[in-house]
């Protein structure tokens, strides 16, 4: 059960803000840290509000730092966010080399 | 715990009413069974909004949204839903795909609807990109798209900021009723939630719940399945389907197309978490370059999968219920509830609160197939 009328602390910006997390859709610390504050508790959800690990890496790069930084903020340990979710293909394929999966 | 009203489901129609409840001062708990909020349908939908191509039935509902509520619904949920009014091209290549696509438009301009037939020419004036197999294609210039996911998000996020209490992860078991009034959803761990007015819209597992009040929802799962590419500059802003119905999707403000894909074997995917398999994606992929070329050179990034909810009768059931006082449905949206969704919010509110609601709800009554 999570009572999402937990209260955090104060939204508070800090120096580094404006630091790019996720490469691949250029989202920043802050971004992140404004989400958990807009009731983004997850990383599903954040990921569905600001697209972190959405890009081309899918997330291989950024997952473990947005982790942290919703950790941080939300007041619990990485550990209690559970993992990121995994979508195939692994690697972005052309959509004419996706097509041949009959094999000509 | 107790609220005026409680919802069981945390997607966009519950997130929805929850915003319009918790605007007029209705205090109100929404329960979410999931760890995520909008984890089903809710986020995994192909964002159209779209008035061509749908029953007659549920056509005053997104008439409704999209004269009165998409158009500010970025103001209205401080976060950008993405909404495009750019109209909708249903593509056809064969004299069979004409006769469906005639039909549907026929059958939207009996209920007022501005849609009409166009040639392949014509088609590719509108969207430059087509190829010469699309022959013919019915046009809506007043249908569009959004992002599901902003648009899900943004109800939650104003819906908390009003007041409304959202909690996660709570499973909801059974709703019981007392002294012949439903007024209570319990939760797996046995916590009891207390409401006037329970509004359940729980997708699918709303079939479950309402069961153990002895209400029977006719509806069943069925897999959809999508794919997303990476992001490119901006081609064009309508909303594509097909006569076939083998894809259809947009191409989205950060650059990416989202394509919904129908490979035919959705209908016998296994139950339980949703997969994309392994077919659908590359089916769905030749489908779209015979109609649009010049995607065969861009990457899909990835695919996704989720479970809609088909009522029997493939419109929703959105109601209060005779035999059940207390009890208000909102299910079985039958794959398309995205563009009817702020809609439905508010209808929904308007139930719970003894309201008259904007639209006529009664063809999507629950009892309809008696």
């Amino acid at each position: 059960m999570n009572d999402r009328n937990r209260e955090l602390k104060p939204f508070v910006e800090a120096p580094d803000d404006d630091m790019i997390i996720c490469r691949c859709e250029e989202i920043t610390k802050g971004e992140i840290r404004r989400a958990v504050h807009d009731g983004m508790f997850t990383l599903t959800e954040i990921r569905r509000y600001l697209r972190t690990g959405m890009g081309l890496c899918q997330g291989q790069t950024c997952t473990k730092l947005v982790k942290s930084i919703v950790a941080r903020e939300l007041g619990v340990k990485p550990n209690a966010l559970g993992s990121a979710t995994g979508r195939a293909p692994m690697r972005p394929i052309e959509m004419q080399i996706l097509a041949k999966d009959k094999g000509e | 715990m107790k609220a005026d009203v409680v919802i069981v489901g945390g997607g966009i129609m519950g997130c929805a009413a929850a915003y319009n409840l918790a605007q007029n001062g209705v205090s109100v708990i929404v329960l979410e069974g999931s760890e995520n909020i909008g984890n089903g349908g809710s986020v995994r939908n192909g964002g159209g909004v779209r008035q061509s191509g749908r029953d007659p039935r549920e056509l005053p509902l997104v008439m409704y949204a999209i004269k009165h509520i998409w158009p500010n619904l970025s103001d209205m949920l401080d976060t950008n839903v993405e909404y495009h009014q750019q109209g909708n091209l249903r593509l056809g290549g064969t004299e069979q795909n004409q006769k469906i696509l005639e039909g549907l438009t026929e059958r939207a301009v009996k209920c007022g609807l501005d849609v009409r037939m166009i040639s392949g020419d014509e088609a590719r004036e509108i969207n430059p990109y087509l190829s010469d197999a699309v022959t013919c294609a019915s046009w809506c210039p007043t249908d569009g798209h959004a992002n599901p996911l902003m648009a899900t998000m943004g109800y939650y996020k104003m819906a908390r900021r009003l007041g409304a209490h959202f909690i996660s992860d709570e499973k909801i078991v059974s709703l019981r009723k007392i002294k012949g009034k439903v007024c209570q959803a319990i939760s797996a761990s046995g916590n009891v939630y207390e409401g006037d007015q329970i509004i359940l819209a729980a997708g699918y597992e709303s079939r479950f719940l309402a069961s153990t009040v002895g209400v029977d929802v006719p509806m069943q799962p069925v897999l959809l399945e999508t794919l997303v590419t990476e992001a490119v500059a901006p081609m064009f802003w309508q909303m594509l389907g097909t006569a076939d119905a083998d894809f259809y999707g947009h191409q989205t403000d950060h650059g990416s197309f989202v394509f919904g894909l129908n490979s035919g074997l959705e209908p016998f995917a296994k139950p339980g978490k949703p997969v994309s398999s392994s077919i659908a994606a590359s089916a769905a992929c030749r489908g779209i370059m015979r109609y649009f070329p010049s995607l065969a050179e861009i990457k899909v990034v990835r695919s996704w999968a989720g479970w809609i909810d088909i009522c029997a009768d493939h419109v929703p059931v959105i109601s209060k219920v005779e035999e059940a006082p207390g009890l208000i449905l909102a299910c079985g949206f039958s794959g398309h509830g995205f563009g009817i969704s702020p809609a439905v919010g508010l209808v929904l509110a308007q139930l719970a609160t003894g309201q008259e609601t904007a639209v006529d709800l009664s063809p999507l009554r629950y009892g309809r197939w008696a």
